[in-house]
């Protein structure tokens, strides 16, 4: 009784894949579960907390809600992603140093989210950054240490070169994270 | 252990006191720390729970053969697999891994399948099909008093009323007499859930021996060792439990829980690695949250404020299951003594069981909602004595170093530089009620404990245990059996051996939560993990100090009390370059001593209160909070908005200022959900969770974070580490009455019931529209035969903390005597 499976090819962080998966599984599991690749949390698998976003082609998504199968040829950062060179990406070290990862769960949604927003608005103000993160939640810090975070990472974040933008089109099911 | 509170006085602090970044948090930012859903192994299998749809119901039967039947399924197991009851409290253990023949809520397991992948598992449970009788729902606590047949539990003080219990110090009838304003004043405190972003998970594996593990994302590795010892019949040396770190607690996985015994029943059954994996919905069955509270007050003042005489009436909704119930019963009626002065005291506390998930601790544990109504009720009595409510509260305050009606030994307080400093800030003074429409200032002060003075079960040992093991290459590392919940308290273990030994955090490595590596530690519940386990590494690491400066004392011919640690180096304080590097040092006590390793441990002191219940309320110090909340309310729709707060906590002493302002800025967060949105919402009839999703269920986002202003206090107390009290707690407690009282000043009305969703404002502006008393809130209690109180004369009436009436002879009835 061995369910149907579909070949997919995809780039995950930068690497190229090819993994045959059930094509009920959702990305979410196919990275957690065919990739290893632990670091993408889950919450609630319904789209409700933001745990699990990943970029796709640069833009955050839910990955609870976006079928693997969608994500044919097409380009994922995940957490594990994002340091470079062997170098922690400046929000990275910015989370770590400001105290915005408590218990770290909810931490690499934020990262990856916050990532998306500094590629594609390089100085937001507070404002900017609660609305990019409202669809995330945390449940130890309050949020504040989160935002103080990513505005210290808005300096270290302009000597980096901005990732090209999103080419393909809009994000699958998923939507915005 | 009184040796190892008071570091060496003249060593300057280097670690100790600065902001610094926790040993974890890189991890944390990188995906590589890995939480009990990330474990993966080969030939793993996954378990899943059948739950309950009945909210109260006696099953008939279980047909679990086509589960039995199906293709990939590995086992299926029911109540009878696992026939011995357990629960957190030795007075109330009343749960089942799996439901045995009566369920209690809609959600409690009755049946279990290991299967190849979660789809089989899933169509698994689906297949048993479950006979149930249903039995009349009791669904709150007024239903629980009006009903007590059928009874959820045989062993409940009387009808479906858990507990029913009474304390009086000194006597509140004589105190309120010589009152001269008496005000009662009554309110309910919905319930509320922890809601930690990662839902409970374990993984365990049973080995060729029959040795078992199970990893597992709990706050308490040690009950969890117990109970699976208990309910498998397993001796505990065969079993090894490993708390991975946990994904957010709030007290939400402090209990031993029906999944991790199922998986390890089934790890045991088909010799493989078994994982169950709860899902957002069955997280909030498990739940073990705030308990719904309905309350009242009757306090007697002076016409300075001065309270004559107290008396609070609890009633809590404990739904299905005992948890730490009787606990969270008492701890409603324990903290009310620590701030300001009262002279006689009375409690009654009734703990209903309903047929609703299992209340429990969450953050806060049974304080968070008598804080709330005794200091919306002291605003009130402010208002009717015309007096400045911060003013009032600042006359009376308990003093440091006293002793309270009901035995609470406080040590230091920073009570008063809290509400100065907080009143200062937001400039009370000008501000209060000058804002204009629709926008007020409200106030309110709190207190919490620095962990439990007794352990949840009898017992004489220590609570926290600590052993160090020095490495010849200049490492050290930790154990102990403390759990990280997000909260640091690996790193306060690093800081604490960093300072002591002179070296840096880096170098050490922390091990921790691991019942066969670690020696036990209670757990990460109470707020006691930065005291307790602080002070038995402490004591640990002054051990080591103490072989390594005799060691390269006797080394460089200097007596050891020349030798100093410091700059990842030992050296002749008298000459500092004249010595060795750190791991030369640990080579010279290792050649001299053997291989180098201690030991520390932590007990807190005995408590003053002698009397039947008092092991609930003492603990070796209490932290200090106060609040100014600001907010907006919108008169239209009822909107209540907080712009922002001013909070000042008493920690005794900041580890790491970092992570205590983290848990303060966290915890008020969590208050102001509980105060704006949050709610446990059930139909009643049925006893269907209305909200259980994070969608649902509403809990602050970052568009509704407000400015907070944080201010630490240090009053560092004898009993701490460096004198470090609690933070994880107490600061959530003013949130509530704050924004409440402050709703007062803005609009005029009182909301004396949480959350303040917009309806109940509109409800209230309505009824002072029309000229009503301007309130929404409870108007009566119910009608009820309360309990003969235990009697305990204070301290000022030459009590010596024992009761002279009231206590009942022999023991309470247990879980298991009941159901002979």
């Amino acid at each position: 009784m061995d369910a149907p499976k579909q070949l997919m090819r995809f780039q995950v962080n930068g690497e190229p894949h090819q993994v045959a998966v059930r094509i009920e599984k959702t990305l979410l599991e196919v990275l957690r579960e065919d990739l290893g690749l632990t670091g993408t949390k889950h919450g609630c698998e319904l789209g409700e907390c933001g745990a699990c976003a990943v970029l796709l082609d640069g833009r955050p998504i839910l990955s609870c809600l976006a079928l693997a199968v969608e994500c044919q040829d097409r380009d994922i950062t995940t957490v594990e992603g994002l340091a470079q060179d062997g170098q922690l990406d400046p929000l990275q070290e910015a989370f770590a140093v400001t105290g915005a990862a408590q218990c770290g769960y909810c931490t690499p949604g934020f990262l990856v989210t916050a990532r998306a927003l500094l590629d594609a608005k390089p100085k937001p103000c507070r404002r900017d950054i609660a609305d990019a993160l409202a669809g995330n939640l945390c449940r130890c810090t309050g949020y504040l240490k989160i935002f103080e975070a990513v505005e210290q990472a808005i300096g270290a974040c302009a000597v980096r070169p901005i990732r090209p933008p999103a080419a393909t089109p809009a994000a699958p099911t998923g939507g915005r994270a | 252990m009184s040796d190892s509170h008071h570091p060496r006085p003249a060593a300057p602090l280097r670690v100790v006191g600065t902001p610094r970044v926790k040993v974890d948090a890189r991890a944390k930012c990188t995906g590589e720390t890995r939480f009990a859903d990330d474990l993966f192994f080969p030939r793993m299998a996954c378990g899943r729970l059948l739950r309950s749809t009945e909210a109260h119901a006696l099953i008939r039967s279980i047909d679990v053969s086509a589960a039995v039947a199906m293709e990939g399924v590995y086992a299926v197991l029911t109540g009878k697999d696992l026939p011995i009851p357990f629960g957190i409290l030795p007075v109330s253990e009343d749960e089942h891994a799996l439901c045995p023949e009566h369920v209690r809520f809609v959600g409690d397991p009755v049946a279990a399948v290991a299967a190849r992948d979660p789809w089989i598992a899933e169509a698994a449970v689906n297949a048993i099909k479950v006979d149930y009788e249903p039995l009349p729902v009791i669904g709150s606590i007024e239903e629980a008093i009006a009903r007590p047949t059928p009874q959820i539990h045989p062993y409940a003080d009387e009808g479906n009323l858990h507990r029913k219990l009474a304390l009086e110090f000194g006597d509140v009838a004589r105190g309120l007499a010589e009152a001269d304003l008496v005000r009662e004043d009554l309110f309910f405190y919905e319930g509320n859930t922890h809601l930690p972003i990662e839902q409970h998970a374990c993984v365990a594996l049973a080995d060729a021996d029959g040795k078992l593990t199970l990893y597992s994302s709990t706050q308490t590795p040690h009950y969890v060792h117990k109970a699976l010892a208990k309910t498998l019949a397993l001796p505990p040396a065969h079993i090894r439990v490993i708390a991975l770190p946990n994904g957010g607690g709030f007290g939400g996985k402090s209990d031993p829980f029906n999944h991790e015994i199922v998986a390890a029943k089934l790890a045991l059954v088909t010799r493989r690695p078994v994982k169950i994996t709860l899902n957002r919905e069955e997280v909030f069955y498990c739940h073990r949250g705030r308990h719904p509270v309905l309350l009242s007050v009757k306090t007697g003042v002076r016409r300075d404020g001065a309270i004559t005489g107290m008396h609070f009436r609890c009633f809590l909704d404990g739904g299905a299951y005992g948890s730490y119930g009787v606990a969270s019963t008492y701890y409603t009626g324990a903290l009310q003594t620590v701030t300001y002065k009262v002279k006689n005291y009375k409690f009654d506390g009734i703990r209903a069981f309903t047929n609703k998930p299992p209340c429990g601790p969450k953050r806060g544990h049974g304080t968070p909602q008598p804080r709330c109504l005794l200091e919306v009720h002291l605003d009130k009595i402010a208002g009717e004595l015309a007096l400045d409510p911060i003013e009032m509260r600042l006359r009376h305050l308990v003093e440091p170093n006293s002793v309270t009606a009901n035995y609470l030994t406080v040590g230091s307080s920073g009570l008063r530089a809290c509400i100065e400093k907080v009143r200062d800030e937001s400039k009370w003074g000008e501000r209060r009620g000058r804002l204009g429409p629709g926008r007020g200032l409200g106030f309110a002060a709190a207190s919490y404990l620095s962990g439990a003075g007794l352990p949840i079960y009898w017992n004489n040992l220590p609570h926290s245990g600590v052993q160090l093991k020095l490495d010849r290459g200049g490492g050290v590392c930790v154990f102990c059996g403390s759990t990280d919940i997000g909260q640091g308290s690996d790193s306060v273990l690093a800081y604490v051996v960093a300072e002591v030994l002179g070296i840096e955090p880096l170098d050490i490595r922390v091990v921790t939560a691991d019942t066969d590596l670690t020696p036990v530690d209670l757990g990460s519940y109470s707020s006691r993990v930065t005291l307790m386990t602080g002070n038995a590494a402490l004591q640990a690491a002054e051990r080591a100090r103490e072989l390594l400066t005799q060691a390269v004392g006797a080394k460089l011919g200097l007596p050891a009390d020349r030798i100093g640690l410091g700059g990842r180096r030992a050296f002749d304080t008298a000459n500092p370059e004249i010595g060795m590097s750190f791991a030369e040092a640990v080579q010279c006590a290792e050649a001299k001593f053997g291989t180098i390793g201690t030991v520390g441990s932590y007990s807190p002191p005995a408590s003053k209160a002698k009397y039947r219940g008092g092991g609930v309320g003492p603990s070796p110090a209490y932290s200090y909070s106060a609040m100014v909340a600001e907010v907006e309310v919108d008169a239209t729709t009822g909107w209540v908005k907080v712009p922002r707060l001013w909070i000042a906590h008493d920690c005794g002493k900041a580890i790491n200022p970092l992570l205590v302002i983290g848990q303060v800025e966290g915890g008020v967060y969590m208050g102001l959900g509980e105060v704006l949105m949050e709610g446990s919402f059930f139909r009643g009839k049925l006893g269907v969770h209305k909200v259980p999703s994070l969608l649902e269920y509403k809990s602050p986002t970052t568009l509704e974070t407000p400015e907070m202003f944080t201010y630490l206090i240090e009053d560092p107390d004898p009993n701490g580490p460096y004198g470090a009290k609690e933070a994880g707690q107490g600061p959530l407690l003013p949130v509530m009455p704050a924004v409440l009282n402050a709703v007062y000043d803005a609009v005029g009305v009182r909301i004396d019931e949480t959350p303040i969703h917009p309806h109940r404002v509109l409800e209230a502006l309505k009824r002072k529209a029309e000229g009503k008393e301007a309130r929404v809130g409870p108007t009566a209690l119910p009608k009820l035969e309360y309990a003969a109180p235990v009697r305990v004369p204070t301290p000022w009436e030459g009590g010596d903390g024992r009761a002279v009436a009231g206590e009942p002879v022999g023991h309470k009835k247990k879980p298991a005597e009941a159901a002979r």
